[in-house]
């Protein structure tokens, strides 16, 4: 049995871009020949600005994107799922394995189906239950251990709160008993007081129900708060990944130090030092050759410049890889 | 002197089919020339329809009260009932800077010709004058190839050069006051770095006052020199920003920053503010923050105690039924 729960093996997504109809098509890669491996158990963070690829990382695992290159595999207890070939009786039991939390609370829930129906749904999509009455077990059972209200089951979304509606879409993910959860911005769209409430159930329900998150987030603080480990990708790859209290104390790759002192501080006196990066994101249509972050980079070598050094992760440390172009600009 | 901006006990109603809602209740503002006043507060706190009662931009539903005053340039900008005279207002003496600049556009109109129009309409300008004092803007805030950007759409600008677009408008017609409304939240956070610079360095060099909405309690330590924290409609505690975040008072202050996920300190643990915003159609009586204090003393939980700021130390003012309850 593998310690491991996903394995990302060089795995690369990209799109079909036409401009219009007389055009030639292009590749658009979003996802560049990245391998992560998550471990059974942990709060895995995946970090980023908009346009750098990580919702379409999460989706490539759990099958909602085609993948180009390379592999996902699932490890489960009994066998594993190879999402590059896996055919659609499988999928759907991989499904039940795998879940998605959304980012808006407000979108993800249908305005006409109480909270009862919302979260029964996926048991009758997978038929996992029976009856209705064991289904309505199931639902009274996940919805007391995501601290939703019994008496709210019998109501429609529009009564409760971001904060209660995203407890609801917990709940709906976690009603097949699934044992891998990607978080896709899942505090995004919430108050800081109520973003604690729902990471702090994220993290209960993680040691209740064993579960593994790919927790996906642009916030570092929250990030750095409940990941165990952390993923930086910038422009379809990953550019530094490590243990989030070694990332966030000793930054090597400079678009992690530059996110870091990005981070507005609380303290007033304290004037922030940003590493102001120049300029913005390049677009995925053209990247740059060799290290994609060249063009932003506040201290690149001659080497990195002219687009010499191609990209890919080594060991700076025990389980810290950095960016190989980049370890050296500093 | 006189304050820029004052705002005295200011109530906002709305009409609805379910009854009339209390938006704002009793809030009292003021802003000097050259300084920031930070406005934080949860969604639907009151933000929005504070900084676009100013404007007079709420809906055609909107009750004020007699009483309520918004005084700029001696003038309370609540009586004005004629278009010129709201003219005067929106885009000329006051500009605001709204949340999502690609919403803020026109998308089928060229950034220029949005530009160029509105300042036509509030200096006498010809068309060549505006373009040129919009080009000069859009270098001054930053966006490379002026010129070109001058002839594009909305769609063709990336989120932050968009929003840096948008500031380079509002500022065109030199306003007095600057109304941002959540500028940075929908940005990403070296980018969001880039634009609080960028609008420190304005806010410097045009001497304006700055009304600074936003969530984010780190913004607000960055930029504001006061600090105003609204909870459903009303002011709970307001002061000099170093004040109200080192030496918060009101429970709800308070429980704010302990909200807030601290990459310095990674071994603290979230704490949650209990309960829920309630709904503005159930708004509690008198001490508006009750049902939720985490420590509420007898008279505070029958609502006993009416709300009103009382100062606690020169500059800070707090609500004085909440700063027994600690």
């Amino acid at each position: 049995m593998s310690e491991n729960i996903v394995s990302v093996n060089n795995l690369s997504v990209s799109f079909d871009y036409q401009e219009n109809f007389l055009s030639k098509k292009q590749k658009i890669k979003a996802v560049n020949n990245i391998n992560i491996k998550i471990k059974k158990g942990s709060f895995f963070g995946l970090v980023g600005e908009s346009g750098s690829g990580k919702t379409t990382l999460g989706r490539a695992i759990l099958g909602a994107n085609k993948i180009s290159q390379g592999n996902v595999i699932f490890h489960d207890d009994e066998r594993d799922f190879d999402l590059t070939r896996i055919t659609a009786k499988e999928m759907k039991d991989y499904r039940k394995k795998a879940q998605l939390i959304f980012q808006d609370p407000y979108a993800a829930l249908s305005p006409r189906m109480t909270v009862r129906d919302i979260i029964a749904e996926p048991l009758e999509v997978m038929k996992i239950t029976n009856s209705r009455q064991e289904t309505d077990e199931k639902v009274r059972e996940i919805a007391s251990k995501c601290r939703l209200n019994l008496e709210h089951l019998r109501r429609y979304p529009h009564a409760f709160s971001g904060g209660q509606r995203q407890r609801i879409s917990i709940a709906r993910a976690l009603v097949s008993n699934p044992k891998f959860i990607v978080a896709d911005e899942s505090v995004a769209a919430l108050d800081v007081s109520i973003q604690a409430d729902i990471l702090n159930l994220l993290k209960q329900l993680q040691n209740e129900l064993n579960l593994t998150y790919l927790f996906i987030s642009h916030d570092l603080s929250v990030v750095a708060h409940v990941c165990d480990i952390v993923a930086v990708m910038y422009l379809g790859h990953i550019v530094e990944m490590a243990p989030s209290r070694k990332l966030f104390s000793n930054p090597r790759h400079s678009y992690t130090k530059a996110l870091l002192s990005s981070i507005p501080s609380i303290d007033p006196e304290n004037k922030s030092t940003a590493i102001e990066l120049k300029g913005e994101i390049p677009s995925a249509m053209d990247p740059p050759s060799g290290c994609v972050f060249r063009t932003r980079c506040p201290n690149p070598t001659h080497d990195c410049k002219e687009g010499n050094i191609e990209m890919g992760l080594i060991q700076v440390e025990p389980d810290h890889w950095v960016d190989q172009c980049c370890v050296n600009c500093g | 002197m006189a304050h820029l901006l004052e705002i005295n006990n200011l109530d906002v109603k709305f009409d609805t089919d379910e009854g009339r809602i209390t938006a704002i209740e009793n809030v009292s503002l003021s802003l000097d020339q050259g300084k920031v006043l930070g406005i934080v507060g949860e969604s639907g706190s009151g933000k929005s329809v504070t900084a676009k009662s100013i404007m007079q931009l709420n809906p055609g539903n909107t009750i004020y009260n007699d009483t309520a005053e918004i005084i700029i340039d001696d003038e309370n900008v609540l009586k004005f009932t004629s278009k010129n005279d709201l003219k005067k207002i929106r885009g000329g003496k006051v500009s605001m800077i709204f949340q999502e600049p690609m919403a803020s556009f026109a998308p089928a109109i060229k950034i220029g010709y949005q530009m160029v129009e509105q300042l036509m309409l509030h200096k006498p300008l010809d068309k060549k004058e505006a373009k040129n004092i919009s080009i000069d803007m859009l270098n001054r805030v930053g966006i490379a190839d002026a010129e070109k950007r001058f002839n594009q759409y909305a769609f063709e600008l990336s989120g932050g050069m968009r929003q840096r677009a948008m500031i380079a408008m509002a500022l065109s017609t030199m306003p007095k006051l600057l109304l941002a409304d959540e500028p940075t939240t929908a940005l990403d956070v070296t980018i969001q770095a880039q634009v609080i610079n960028l609008m420190k360095d304005i806010i410097k060099e045009f001497n304006m006052g700055v009304i600074f909405i936003t969530h984010d309690l780190g913004v607000i330590a960055q930029v504001a020199d006061d600090v105003a924290v609204m909870y459903l409609g009303s002011v709970v505690e307001k002061g000099p920003v170093n004040e109200i975040l080192k030496n918060p008072k009101h429970p709800y202050t308070k429980g704010l920053l302990n909200a807030l996920p601290d990459i310095n300190n990674l071994d603290a643990p979230l704490k949650p503010i209990p309960g829920n915003i309630p709904s503005p159609l159930d708004r509690p009586s008198a001490c508006v923050f009750r049902t939720r204090c985490p420590n509420p003393t007898h008279d505070c939980k029958e609502g006993n105690i009416e709300m009103g700021l009382i100062e606690v130390e020169p500059g800070h003012w707090v609500d004085q039924c909440c700063v027994n309850c600690g």
